[in-house]
């Protein structure tokens, strides 16, 4: 502790805390460009100039360390000169273009030369000028107005983790730039607007749209990660301008991905369905809300009457809020059925009765940092959940051991990875028990003896070995089952191996949510086996995957397009097309629908409807409506709350979506999850085995669901496009004499289709890597199998 | 973790890569990046002068940078160059020291001579012409560096009889 003092007044402080530190806590004013409270301080603006006692000349503020009994000015003569003389010295080559610059009246250039700039300017030469550079679809630039603060440089390096921009050039050369011709690729680059402390990075989407001051802020919550970032909306006139993250330490600390941040320019897609549909005689045409609901129920009861209750299932999304599912179960329930289910990207559902609650991350979200050890295994984390993976990556550089066993050999943006185990989906059983094994040695009973006889004839690799041992160390260990082992055909006995290494390596387990609300969607019951709050069922309605794979004769979806978000896109669609009766609640309306639907009712997406997520770590946001939709565009929990009348279900009479919650809050009562207590014993370890090539599937990071697949500017950075084609290695590509650009032809089972060939050297031998959600390759089908491709 | 790149032609010779291997053994292993301005110098002696972007991006691979970060190591540099030079760079310096010295004799001999202005090359690729700040050697400014040689107290004289000893 050391006691300071600052324009007079004693402040205590800690001891290394930087000046501007002490001042900022205690409210004292120190005007700064380079320093931010999340960077490493560079200390290359001098705007914080302060006058201290015993020193000859200022010292910046950013970059002294408080020492018992220093005294400070901020304010004195010495001070300001030096803090005005810096201001004039900044503003000589700035444009001063403030009325056509998008950053005008949130700048913090023009807020700092109000108080410390002169009001005319002495410098009369030549201004330097910088030519702009395009960086990509999401950040505009304008670098004449850049001040050299290298926040933006900073945040690369030290946060997004990997640098795209640097200082090229000296003294009054510099300019920020990327390295010749390349994009800003990062899945965080959004948050360079936010620091860059001028308009040199202004948001590309929003450029030259509103006035900071038009704009009104309301708060909400982003529905694409399992993170759920706190975001502010910014509004004018009903209209969404932009999206910035609103600062919540426990969840997204200041940042925001990209996803999230740019995603609502899909709200206003122009497939937007704002008046209810139906089809008549083969012709579809808009209608009235009431004729539209009524066709819905009449048609959902004739399903059930005709057939039999389950052959009519509900499939929604978890990005749908929980009041949403919560009553669209309640409905498919109240009609007798409980072929309901969220978990379109799953296909091994064998070990369902016993899933934890949801699935939870093992830990509050910020604890993540300060793992001492971790494995994940099955996950493109840094594109799944781009902030999760910043804590990750946190702990990484604290010191922590992370290590990955994946099928593909991703890129973790400079990640300190202690190792990685790159692992088709077919050895990955083998590879999560030689762990496994490794782990048992010298313990006993820490896992069922079935469970160690199944490992009895497990090998070990040198690989295993270490991996193993490095998971034995540290003393705060997580496990992290990611989206591609949930997806795996054999999930069940991963789940098992996963909570056999946990136990062995006294780790906690966690489970990366897939979307925003996939926590959410298990607690309000959208699963065949289980009612709201995990109550058992005891005769299971189908899973997803069943449900579009057999085919049912009614279908009712919330927020989804199957053939791009389930598992096995082309059955989905043929079954769907069977069909006899199906509705659909959506915020889009496609061709695709109109093929297979026979009522669309037009839906409000995130921002438009009150509700709440569930994050990951389980905690619960509620959040009301921002912005007024268009047309008819009515809420979810309203819709399907008049549906659930319609069809006589019972106490369906809400006034609100907070009743839906506290209903939902009420049956959960105390309610919480044990991952390590929640899984089944496996009775065979043995793995799949399919000759030739493996299919790997990644949902890629702006496919995941019908908002952002919609999010124009997003469609044209990197992660989009690249998603595209068949990505192999150059081994492979030798093997069928194929070379980049080439459009070759892949077979899975009956479907044949041509895509370009992408060589890509992550992808292991034996494999081929094709993105899902992408409506070229839906025609392929199922995620895994066994994929020929011919030159 | 930059691992995943896909393996570039090798611009680089093998005895570039000894020498900068060389300069690798002098630092930790983690800490790559200090053989930054070494490397970048071998591959500019290699490649005649200067540095293309494909010799920058192998030398990131090779020392595990972002290539925008050997970029403005490259860049901060004025001994680096991105554009072709003549086999001998003639740099005058033309700061304080030297510019009261008369450097401005000396930079328009040099011209007059060789018929080329700052940034040239003459016809026949031999020289090439560079304004640079202090060189540190003001006590016998005016001054000029060709190669590695520095050469001082500058006269116009003095400059035709370093020439032709090029030459
Ligand atoms: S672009 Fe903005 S953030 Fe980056 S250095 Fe310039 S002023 Fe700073
Ligand atoms: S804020 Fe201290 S030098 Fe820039
Ligand atoms: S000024 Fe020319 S060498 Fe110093």
């Amino acid at each position: 502790m050391a006691t300071i003092e600052i324009d007079g007044k004693p402040y205590t402080a800690e001891v290394g805390q930087m000046l501007i530190q002490v001042a900022d806590a205690n409210g004292v004013e120190i005007p700064r460009f380079c320093y931010h409270e999340k960077l490493s301080v560079s200390a290359s603006c001098r705007m914080c100039l302060v006058e201290m006692e015993k020193a000859p000349k200022p010292v910046p503020a950013c970059a002294t360390p408080v020492m018992d009994g220093m005294k400070v000015w901020t304010r004195s003569p010495k001070a300001l000169t030096a803090q005005k003389a810096v201001m004039e010295f900044l503003l000589i080559n700035h444009p001063l273009d403030c009325p056509i610059c998008d950053q005008g009246g949130e700048c913090e250039l023009q807020d700092i030369s109000v108080g410390y700039g002169k009001d005319a300017s002495r410098y009369g030469e030549e201004k330097r000028v910088v030519f702009d550079k395009n960086i990509g679809a999401l950040i505009a630039t304008e670098m004449t107005r850049c001040i050299h603060c290298t926040r933006c440089v900073r945040f690369g390096q030290e946060i997004a983790g990997i640098q795209e921009l640097g200082a090229l050039g000296r003294g009054e050369h510099t300019k920020i730039s990327t390295y010749i011709g390349q994009t800003v690729d990062s899945e965080l680059s959004g948050n360079m607007i936010d620091l860059c402390p001028v308009g040199a990075l202004t948001a590309k989407p929003s450029r030259f749209n509103a006035r900071a001051w038009e704009l009104q802020q309301l708060d909400s919550i982003a529905p694409h990660d399992g993170i759920g970032s706190n975001i502010h909306v910014h509004l004018r006139r009903n209209e969404i301008i932009r999206v910035v993250p609103k600062q919540n330490e426990a969840i997204n600390e200041i940042w925001l991905s990209d996803r999230d941040r740019f995603s609502y320019q899909g709200l206003t897609a122009e497939d937007r369905l704002t008046v209810p549909m139906i089809k008549k005689e083969g012709q579809w045409q808009p209608t009235d809300w009431e004729t539209a609901l009524q066709a819905a129920a009449t048609g959902m009861k004739q399903i059930v009457e005709k057939y039999e209750p389950d052959q009519l299932g509900g499939l929604a999304s978890a990005t749908a809020t929980l009041e949403e599912l919560y009553l669209l179960q309640r409905v498919i329930r109240g009609l007798g059925s409980d072929c309901v289910d969220h978990r379109l990207h799953q296909i091994d559902f064998a070990d369902q009765a016993h899933a934890p609650l949801f699935p939870y991350l093992g830990m509050p979200i910020a604890e993540i940092e300060r793992c001492n050890t971790a494995l994940i295994i099955g996950s493109h984390l840094r594109k799944e959940q781009p902030l999760l993976n910043h804590r990750l990556r946190k702990a990484s550089m604290n010191g922590a051991k992370v290590m990955f066993i994946n099928p593909i050999a991703y890129d973790f943006n400079d990640m300190r990875i202690a190792q990685q185990i790159i692992t088709s989906p077919n050895d990955l059983i083998t590879t999560l028990s030689g762990v496994a094994k490794a782990l048992l040695v010298g313990k006993n009973n820490v896992i069922p003896q079935q469970l160690e006889d199944l490992l009895a004839d497990t090998k070990v690799t040198e690989e295993q070995q270490t991996l193993a041992q490095s998971l034995e160390t540290g003393d705060h260990r997580l496990i992290l089952l990611g989206n591609l082992a949930t997806s795996h055909p054999q999930f069940a006995l991963i789940r098992a191996l996963a909570v056999a290494i946990a136990k062995l390596s006294s780790a906690k387990l966690g489970y990366c949510a897939e979307a925003g609300n996939s926590a959410g969607a298990w607690l309000a019951g959208v699963l065949p086996h289980r009612e709201a709050a995990g109550m058992p069922i005891s005769t299971p309605g189908v899973n997803a995957y069943t449900m579009l794979n057999k085919g049912l004769k009614g279908y009712v979806l919330l927020g989804v397009e199957p053939e791009l978000d389930s598992y096995d896109g082309a059955k989905a669609l043929e079954n769907l097309q069977k069909a006899e009766f199906v509705v659909s609640l959506t915020a889009y309306v496609t061709d695709t629908m109109k093929t297979y639907a026979n009522v669309l009712l037009p839906i409000s997406v995130f921002t438009e409807t009150s509700g709440t997520y569930v994050n990951n770590a389980g905690t619960w946001q509620s959040f009301t409506a921002v912005v007024i939709p268009k047309n008819e565009v009515r809420p979810g929990w309203k819709v399907l709350r008049v549906l659930g009348n319609l069809l006589n279900v019972s106490g369906f009479d809400y006034d609100s979506s907070e009743q839906v919650r506290s209903e939902v809050c009420e049956k959960l009562g105390q309610k919480t999850t044990d991952n390590l207590n929640s899984w089944q014993v496996p009775n065979d370890l043995s793995a799949r085995k399919i000759d030739g090539l493996q299919r790997i599937t990644e949902l890629p990071i702006y496919a995941t669901d019908m908002i952002v697949r919609r999010a124009s500017a997003l469609q044209f950075t990197r992660d989009a496009t690249s998603a595209k084609g068949v990505h192999v290695n150059s081994n492979v590509a030798a093997q069928i004499g194929a070379t980049e650009a080439n459009v070759v032809q892949v077979r899975q089972n009956a479907a044949k289709i041509s895509l370009p060939l992408v060589i890509d050297e992550r992808v292991p031998d034996g494999c081929v890597l094709i993105y899902a959600g992408q409506a070229e390759n839906v025609a392929l089908g199922s995620w895994h199998g066994w994929v020929e491709l011919t030159a | 973790m930059l691992a995943q790149r896909k393996p570039r032609p090798t611009l680089l010779t093998s005895e570039s890569y000894a020498e900068i291997d060389r300069w690798l053994a002098k630092y930790p292993p983690e800490r790559k990046q200090s053989a930054v301005m070494a490397a970048l110098t071998i591959a500019q002696d290699q490649n005649g002068g200067w540095l293309t972007s494909e010799l920058v991006n192998e030398i990131a691979d090779y020392l595990e940078m972002p290539a925008v970060a050997v970029q403005e190591v490259a860049t901060f540099y004025s001994m680096y160059e991105h554009k072709p030079v003549g086999q001998h760079k003639i740099c005058v310096c033309t700061n304080v020291s030297c510019m009261l010295c008369d450097s401005e004799r000396i930079v328009k001999h040099l011209q007059q001579k060789l018929g080329i202005g700052f940034g040239q090359i003459t016809p026949d690729g031999k020289f090439s012409l560079k304004e640079v700040e202090c060189l540190g050697a003001c006590v016998n400014a005016p001054m000029m560096l060709i190669g590695k040689t520095y050469y001082e107290n500058l006269t116009p004289e003095k400059i035709d009889d370093i020439l032709a000893r090029l030459n």
